[in-house]
């Protein structure tokens, strides 16, 4: 029995220790959301956040998250509102949508990195990240979009707590 | 349809939403709700189950297309594959925009495979083509009969009303398009022949067609809930993963050994598939209770084949079978067969020659491979993402040696599509399981490098295109001769036209060279490389021939325009000319080869084309072509600027620009995405992609070797529509067709060095400088 914190509750499961954390997501969890591209860790359709770092859950193995602090992208924001996400539709960046929440989940960990990237910051760290529709041009313009609604939501904080 | 998902769907149906985690829905338990959060969208694509395929209860269905709910929801079906272009939301939009509905109160319905739909295909560009008159003459019935009811609900005779946005107006009265369905409860309904009767809208009566619009598909694609092949579930399913034989045909097996693979925890069994329609032939399955359980008790099963002939087949030997079909003049067929193309050749003051190769590539769409099949309620269900259901729905049949009306393919969204899925071979291995376990629902996936290996690539290929001109430089006329595996004689030979010469041959393996150019008698011929054909299933890769024959005519034009001092924008134009077979005709070739000119000349004002302000190294290339097919032109020019690197021979593209004309464009932002994407594309195939085949399979199996444009790749892009309102053309592929060419050209402007193989590696860069010294 594997124990960890999943899109903030706690989850026993029963699966054997060296299955990929990919699968037990969509499979013994019916989250779906995380997808399977290339198996190898090298197309980052299954990152999910795992203690709030981007990792490739294909290649993860159930054994190693015992207690960890999972979250997919069914668990970003109890709306779908998360602001890497309105930036997503406001750009209108998804075309076939495979590799999106891999996507989405790669920029939220690197805005929390960088929250204003240059463009070799975003290079640097979606690199890993295929989308084969190509839209690459829209993911730019949605990081720095979200980036903007983030720090304009944090400098909002400052100013409420003083 | 199980009873829980009756009653879900009933549930959303009663409260305005479609299913739309219809996954979910298949199975009795989805824990997503318990860790996951449950969402649904105002305006949202639905993915029916069996019965939701009716019109919702009392609601007015004049056509097959459309209908109008009492609750004022009109729903519009639609048959055509959602792999990433948005092309439900472009064809609702042209039914809404016709009958004058509230796009706010629109949904989509994306359908299962029925007969009474007609052929179901998604692929060469064409749905918008295809579909435009037929959903605007459906929603002119709608509108019609709204207008008449509404009316007479009005007190008013038809003629003083107008409808706008899903309500009929007269004066300061109106009435709802859902208070006519509850209150008149019309009946009336429209053959195709009344359809194609009805008045429809001038250009400058529209509405919603041009405007910008929010796809539907797209929120669900930004929090986990859109649902593709892969995400489909059912209860009491198993996993399967395919053990693949050496050679794609021919392969049989000898023995198999299972003592490894009953070690692994969760391993069923492994079945020796047999396949009446020939699609897998040599494969084993092996069944487990998980998919990682499958992955590994595949790696350990141990299969002895006897390989089919081509097990040691190279690209070299492909790419040299095809050079000796082009020099004999036999064989082939000709697309153009013009009197006098010998004689102009014979009697020419000089002949230009080149010969221009292209390297296979692979499809690697995102979504592996995969299927779900079981036999219920005495039909065959496939469940899968597809783009070519009316060719595979036959042969799954054929498989499972059933009729044609016992097999169903249910839709789901497509994590890329790209031509992979016009071919649905995945299918049949998933049928023919589950029919081994007497209809026992079964999930097929294939690992990627299954699904590699087992791809319908893009064809190697080799063309060779000679010009008969005269010593100042003009055209007496022209060869196009290129030979590649044809997808269409492999997999649907029904559907290749006939040549010049009466003789049938692949559209897609030619397409491209057909050009509209005033260059004297022209010979184009298409040969079939049948050693290719052997070896792998070639398949139809986005933007098919028109991805690769333009990298011949294209360059070669470049190269005479450079040959004759002539500057290369200016010789095209001279050459299109509206004349003749180039003069086009109505609907969809409207002004014919002025239009191309068009666009070339408001591309090279904009790339600032033979600007002699560029650093050292740098060169903009053009290149123009017409998109996908001559009969459905979309006119096309494209300019890259590249920097090249004389020290590593790295070819670094800087900026793109795209000017189209492709008639009317119905969503615009969609547009602009589905050509950024292809651009991208053509620059990945230029640059960055191509395999070969090694020992009868290709070499590259993952990302590990195989390398697409990553975003870092990427470069400025200028992306300019011409406005028209002419017919709307297709937009999937036409941008990936002139980058290649108009990056060898750039190149050769950069540094003089002339490339005639994709894909550009710096090794030829270096190769090319060092010759020139």
């Amino acid at each position: 029995m594997i124990t960890f914190k999943l899109n903030g509750r706690d989850v026993s499961i029963d699966v054997p220790e060296d299955t990929p954390l990919l699968w037990a997501l969509r499979d013994d969890l019916d989250l779906t959301g995380t997808k399977f591209g290339c198996g190898v860790g090298q197309c980052g359709a299954c990152t999910v956040l795992v203690g709030g770092r981007a990792t490739r859950s294909c290649i993860t193995p159930m054994s190693s998250i015992e207690g960890a602090d999972i979250t997919t992208i069914e668990g970003l924001d109890p709306q779908g509102q998360h602001p890497v996400q309105e930036a997503w539709k406001d750009i209108q960046v998804p075309q076939c949508g495979y590799c999106q929440s891999g996507q989405i989940m790669q920029a939220v960990s690197l805005l929390k990195d960088y929250p204003d990237p240059t463009d070799e910051e975003i290079d640097g760290v979606m690199g890993g990240s295929l989308c084969r529709c190509m839209t690459y041009v829209r993911i730019r313009k949605a990081i720095k979009k979200a980036a903007a609604a983030l720090r304009a939501q944090t400098s909002g904080k400052e100013t409420s707590h003083g | 349809m199980g009873k829980l998902e009756r009653i879900a769907a009933r549930q959303d149906r009663s409260a305005g939403l479609g299913p739309t985690r219809r996954g979910f829905l298949l199975t009795a338990a989805g824990s997503a709700f318990l860790f996951g959060f449950a969402r649904s969208a105002k305006a949202a694509p639905v993915f029916p189950q069996a019965a939701a395929d009716l019109p919702e209860a009392g609601a007015f269905e004049p056509t097959l297309w459309c209908s109008i709910a009492p609750d004022g929801w009109v729903n519009i079906n639609i048959i055509r594959a959602e792999m990433g272009q948005h092309i439900g939301t472009a064809l609702a939009r042209i039914i809404a925009d016709e009958m004058e509905a509230d796009w706010d109160k629109v949904r989509i319905t994306y359908v299962d495979t029925d007969p009474k739909w007609g052929l179901m295909v998604t692929g060469g560009s064409w749905s918008v083509w295809m579909t435009w008159d037929q959903f605007r003459q459906a929603g002119a019935a709608a509108r019609t009969v709204m207008v008449a009811e509404g009316a007479k609900l009005l007190g008013v005779a038809p003629a003083a009303c107008v409808a706008r946005n899903g309500h009929v107006i007269a004066g300061q009265r109106s009435i709802a398009y859902g208070d006519i369905v509850s209150r008149a409860h019309p009946t009336r309904s429209f053959t195709p022949e009344e359809m194609a009767k009805l008045p429809l809208k001038p250009a400058s009566e529209r509405r919603l067609i041009g405007k910008q619009v929010r796809a539907l598909d797209i929120p669900a694609k930004t929090d986990g809930t859109a649902v593709y092949g892969i995400d489909a579930k059912l209860e009491g399913m198993v996993y399967a993963r395919p053990k693949l034989p050496p050679t794609r045909y021919g392969a049989k097996v000898v023995s198999v050994d299972e003592t490894e693979a009953k070690k692994v925890k969760g391993y069923i069994r492994h079945i020796v598939l047999e396949d009446p329609s020939g699609t897998v032939p040599g494969w084993v399955a092996v069944l487990a209770s998980s998919y990682p359980a499958a992955i590994r008790a595949t790696d350990a099963l141990k299969v002895t084949w006897e390989a089919g002939p081509t097990a040691h087949v190279s690209e070299h030997d492909i790419i040299e079978h095809g050079r000796a079909q082009i020099a004999n003049k036999e064989g082939g067929s000709c697309v153009f067969n013009d009197d006098g193309v010998d004689e102009a050749f014979a009697h020419a003051e000089k002949v230009v020659e080149h010969t221009y190769t292209c390297s296979s590539v692979l499809h690697y769409q995102l979504e592996p491979l995969n299927a779900l099949a079981r036999l219920h309620e005495g039909k065959w269900e496939v469940h899968c993402g597809n783009q070519w259901q009316s060719l595979f729905l036959p042969v799954i049949a054929k498989a499972l040696g059933v009729p044609e009306t016992d097999v169903v393919m249910r839709s789901y969204m497509l994590g890329g599509g790209f031509g992979r899925r016009l071919n649905g071979d995945y299918a049949v291995p998933a049928a023919l399981i589950s029919k081994a376990l007497g209809g026992k629902p079964v999930k097929l996936i294939f690992t990627r490098s299954d699904d590699v290996q087992y791809d319908s690539i893009r064809s190697p290929s080799i063309q060779t295109v000679r010009a008969a001109m005269t010593k100042d430089g003009a055209f007496q006329g022209w060869q196009h001769h290129a030979a590649a595996g044809w997808p269409t004689r492999v997999m649907a030979a029904a559907f290749m036209e006939k040549g010049a010469d009466g003789k049938p041959y692949d559209q897609f393996a030619i397409a491209g060279a057909d050009h509209w150019y005033t260059v004297g008698p022209m010979r184009v011929r298409a040969l079939d490389n049948d050693l290719a054909d052997a070896t792998f299933r070639p398949g139809w890769l986005r933007s098919v021939s028109s991805g690769w024959t333009p990298w011949a005519h294209e360059s070669f034009l470049d190269e005479v325009a450079h040959d004759i001092g002539k500057d290369p924008v200016s010789l095209r134009l001279s050459l299109l000319i509206s004349k003749g077979r180039n003069a086009g005709s109505a609907p969809d070739s409207v002004g014919g080869a002025s239009r191309q000119a068009a666009v070339l000349k408001r591309l090279a004002e904009k790339c600032g084309y033979g600007r002699t302000d560029l650093p050292a190294d740098t060169g903009i290339g053009i290149a123009t072509t017409f998109g996908q097919e001559r009969g459905m032109p979309t006119w096309t020019a494209g300019a890259a600027r590249v920097r090249v690197d004389r020290r590593t021979g790295v070819v670094t593209c800087e900026k793109i620009w795209l000017v189209l004309d492709a008639g009317t464009v119905i969503d615009p932002d969609g547009a602009t995405a589905q050509t950024e994407g292809g651009a991208l594309w053509g620059l990945s195939m230029a640059l960055f992609e191509g395999t070969e085949i090694e020992n009868g399979n290709v070499r590259d199996r993952n990302l590990d070797t195989y390398t697409p444009l990553r975003i870092a790749d990427v470069p400025d892009m200028d992306i300019e529509f011409l406005p028209s309102t002419e017919k709307p053309m297709g937009l999937g592929e036409p941008g990936v067709t002139t980058i290649a060419p108009a990056i060898g050209n750039a190149i050769f402007n950069a540094v003089g060095v002339r490339l005639r193989h994709l894909p550009i590696r710096p090794a030829d860069v270096l190769a090319g400088l060092n010759k020139a010294g």
